[in-house]
Order: structure tokens, then sequence, then C-alpha cells
């Protein structure tokens, strides 16, 4: 379908879409914790956003309550719960330096592509118009997925899987006209107690071995060589 | 008759370029608590500068005093192809946007050569300066334009231009990214802050003043006469093809006369942001700069693959 004979809302999500899609990159190239943890909050409110929006032109009341319960959390509470992390670890002034930053942005590049030929089939025989958008949500599991290769701190890991959720939660708008509302509740409280549990990890793992960086963990091992 | 529209609003662009650079002067001064000079500073510069008697150094060959004619001819050729203020132009017709960047692309090797021909120290290491700032800026920019052009499906900038406005208002999100990336690679190449500031002449920091160093008197009037037409060339660039509401598809006076208005303002809007951003944001380190322009290309590439997936019909 062309995208002149869409009509506004439509052309509003996806170009939302777009920008959601922007935000994977610029956690890609992001090596400040306290900024990475801010671009995940912003991607949390275009998705919020995008989800009123999609509501709004399907009319679909109940994507109004899931937008509320992403912006509740992956807005304002995951992102404040990780910030206190990194206070209270006092990781807020480190930088981590980026290693082949060109070649991992290329490579999300390239995930995008992977994403969009793919799904190409899936999205020919769709009759959502939304589906276009598709490739957009696997693109950010697969951008969530590099964002944790990439790194070596475990809060940076944190995001990454949170930002994957955010590519499920995305694909299940565009091409489902939002998933029942028992499943919604289920993923949205699943990822408020997997952040809690993360941030009990994060104690452990900085207490027992007195750093995040989870390359040190490569160290560990049952018996002496 | 529709060539002289064409060597008319070629001549605007070349009138008009130093009152852009001096408008974004006084905006700068302005917002950093300095008395501005006149917006007609920058003809009197000009002025000045040609009667003054140019000093050539004797190492010099033909190709230092040749450069600023062609640098200078070859931003009028720019000039001519990129519709000012209205779309249906001969000039347009015969040339598209690959043209114009190779326009750009000859201006800047023959400043390159000049810089390294007299031999000075600061002339050579302008010129490396800025082939590495345009060689990464060159792909950005063409990405960028290759989003517009997959959109309108032509590479002419008038007929491309022609397309967005017959669309009217429709959100594109491939046209946001090329927006973006567009005024990434406008500041690169332009040398503006944050990858050079024009007003420097500090030895470390200068990336394009370093190469042109060695001019004066007429030749350098010539060469700041075109970059005042460059900075003139990518305003004109962002703001028709992006918002090209008001241009003039015939050339009924009325219509020539809204869309000079319209120009204006947009022009005016666009230098007035330069300046905010100016004033605001510090000058990045040499090496930083390829950071920022590999972020240009990533924005290009990502508007072209947002055309792909989320705009064309399937």
């Amino acid at each position: 379908m062309e995208l002149i004979k869409l009509d506004f809302y439509t052309q509003g999500v996806l170009s939302i879409a777009a920008l959601i899609g922007l935000t994977s990159f610029l956690m890609l190239g992001q090596g400040r914790l306290l900024r990475l943890i801010f671009v995940f909050a912003l991607q949390g409110l275009l998705l919020v956003l995008a989800t009123a929006l999609a509501g709004y032109s399907m009319e679909n009341s109940h994507l109004y309550i899931s937008a509320a319960i992403t912006l509740v959390l992956k807005v304002f509470l995951i992102p404040w719960m990780l910030q206190k992390q990194v206070y209270k670890l006092n990781l807020h002034r480190d930088v981590e330096t980026l290693k082949n930053s060109t070649a991992v942005m290329l490579g999300g590049a390239t995930l995008v592509v992977f994403s969009y030929y793919v799904l190409h089939p899936v999205i020919q025989n769709s009759s959502v118009v939304l589906v276009n958008a598709l490739a957009v949500g696997l693109s950010l599991v697969l951008l969530g997925m590099l964002l944790m290769i990439s790194r070596h701190h475990a809060i940076a890991h944190v995001v990454g899987f949170m930002s994957i959720e955010n590519g499920l939660f995305f694909a299940a708008i565009v091409s489902t006209r939002g998933m029942p509302m028992v499943v919604e509740l289920g993923i949205a409280f699943d990822v408020l107690v997997a952040a809690i549990l993360f941030g009990i990890f994060f104690l452990h793992i900085s207490s027992s071995i007195d750093s995040l960086d989870v390359d040190q963990m490569n160290r560990l091992n049952e018996v002496d060589q | 008759m529709n060539w002289i529209f064409a060597f008319i609003q070629t001549l605007l662009f070349i009138v008009l370029a130093p009152l852009l650079v001096g408008w974004v002067k006084w905006w700068k001064c302005r917002l950093q608590n300095r008395k501005a000079p006149s917006l007609l500073q920058p003809y009197r510069d000009l002025l000045k500068l040609t009667h003054k008697q140019p000093v050539v150094s004797h190492t010099a060959s033909w190709l230092f005093i040749a450069t600023p004619y062609i640098v200078f001819s070859a931003m009028i050729l720019a000039a001519s192809v990129v519709p000012l203020i209205s779309i249906d132009l001969p000039t347009a017709a015969s040339a598209d946007v690959i043209v114009l960047v190779g326009f750009f692309a000859i201006a800047r090797f023959f400043q390159a050569l000049a810089g390294m021909d007299v031999g000075t120290a600061f002339g050579g290491m302008g010129a490396s300066r800025e082939m590495t700032v345009s060689t990464l800026a060159e792909p950005a920019m063409l990405m960028a334009i290759f989003t517009l052009t997959m959109a309108a499906s032509s590479t002419n900038l008038a007929s491309a231009i022609g397309y967005v406005l017959d669309q009217g208002m429709v959100l594109r999100p491939s046209f946001v990214f090329a927006l973006f990336a567009m005024i990434l690679v406008a500041i690169a190449e332009t040398g503006r802050i944050p990858v050079d500031n024009p007003a420097t002449h500090l030895e470390l920091t200068m990336i394009h003043e370093a190469m042109i160093l060695e001019y004066s008197g007429r030749h350098l009037a010539l060469i700041e006469w075109a970059s005042a037409i460059k900075l003139m060339l990518y305003g004109v660039l962002i703001s028709n093809i992006f918002f090209p509401w008001g241009i003039a598809v015939d050339f009924a006076p009325s219509a020539l006369g809204t869309a000079l208005l319209w120009l204006l303002l947009k022009l005016a809007v666009l230098a007035v942001f330069l300046a905010i951003t100016e004033t605001a944001l510090a000058k990045m380190r040499l090496f930083r700069v390829q950071e920022f322009l590999s972020f240009a290309y990533l924005l290009g590439l990502l508007g072209l693959l947002s055309h792909i997936i989320l705009e064309a019909s399937r």
C-alpha cells in the first residue's frame, strides 16, 4: 500500500516506528550508563506514543491500558530503578570505551536489512496495515541482542534485555492489533520482577567480584588451572 | 525566456549569499552579547579585499592563481542547478543532484591542491584535514539524497521537489532521517561549529581557514564569496527539499514574489538555528569528527532503510 493512501495516524505510527529504531542505534553508540538509561526511557516513551496512536487508529481501547502500563513501567519505574542502582554502585562517572563501534553500527544496519528480508514474505501476505513495521520490531530484538553481545557491563546487558522486550511488545502491537490483556499484564509483571531481580544480582556481582564488568567472570573457575 | 529566469535566479544566489553570512554573524553576535556588525559587512569586506593587491608567493604555480576562479565558477554552476524560487528551470533539468555533488567535489579538489601548492605547513595540514572531513561527509550526503530520490524516483532536484510539493502533507519517516543527516553534513561541509570554526585562525584547530591561509586580495575575496554561496546552497537545499511549500511552479510574477518571500523567511529561520547551535556548542576535537559524520551516514542509511521497510508499497 502506498504511504500517501494511509491515514494520518498510521503514518504517525510508522514514523514513530522509525524513531524507535533510531533509539536502538543510539543505545548501541552510547558509552555512558546514565545516558544509555535515558535513551532507553526515551524508547519507552516513543513506544507509548506508538501504542496510543495505534489504539486510536484501530479503535482498540485496551491498547490504551497497555500504553499506560508501558508508561509507568518502562518510562518511569525501570529507568528510575536502574538509575538508582548506577548511583548506588557509584558508576555514574564511568565511560565504557566502545570497541569497534563502527563495526557494531554497521552490523546493526545489517541486522535491520536481515530482519526485513526474513519478514518480507509475512508482510506481503498480511492484511494488517501496520504490519510494515514488523521488521522494525524484529530488528529491535536483534539490536538488543547486539547491545548485550558488544558490552561488558552488566547494567548495559539489562538495558539490552529490556529493549528486546520493547521489540517484542512493538511487534505484537503492529502485527496483531494488540495481545490479549492477560498476556500483556503477565509480561509487564515479568519484566518488573526481572528488573528487581537484576538489581539484586547487580549487588551480588559487585560485592563478590568488585566490578560489574562481566568479562571478569570468565576468570571464575571451579578448579585451579 | 526560461533561460533568462535561470540566469536571474543564479544571480540572486550570488548576490544574496553574503547577506546570509552577515545575518548569521549578526545573530551570533547578539546571542553572545556582542555588538553586531551591520548586515552589509560581508559586502564591504569583499569590496575591500578586491581593492587590495593580492600577494602571491614566489613558489606558487599557476594552480594557486587559477584556483579561486575555478572554485568560484564551480559554485556558480552549482547554484544554477539548484531551484531557488522556481522549480521550472532549464538548468535544473540538464543536471541532477549527483552533478551538484560533483561540482562541490571539483571546488574542494582544487582548493586542496592550492593549499598544498605553496608548500607551507598550514596549507598541507588544512588540505589533508579538509579531505578527511569530506571523504566522510560525501557518502553521508549521497545517502540522504538517495533517500529523497528513491521516494521521488528521480535524481533530478526540480522534479523531486515537485513530487514532494504534489504529495502535500505526508509524514515520511525516511525524510526525518534524511533531513537530520543533511543538516549534519551541511555543518561539516560548510565548516561551521562543531566541526570547524569559520572565525578562527588558531593553528591547531582550523581546517578550512588553514587551507586558504596564503590567499589575499581579490583571490581571497573570490574564495570567501564562494564559501558564502556554498553555505547558501546548503541552506536552500535543506529548505527547498524538505519544506518546499511556497516555491513557484511557474513564472507568474506573483508566484515568484511570494516564493522569494517564503525563501527568505525559511533561510532566515534556518540561519537563526545555525547561529544558536554555533553559540551553544563547542568545537569538537578533530578525531571526533569521524564519529559525528558516521552518525550522519547512519542517519542517511536508516532513512533509506525506513523508506524501503516502512513506506514502499508491498
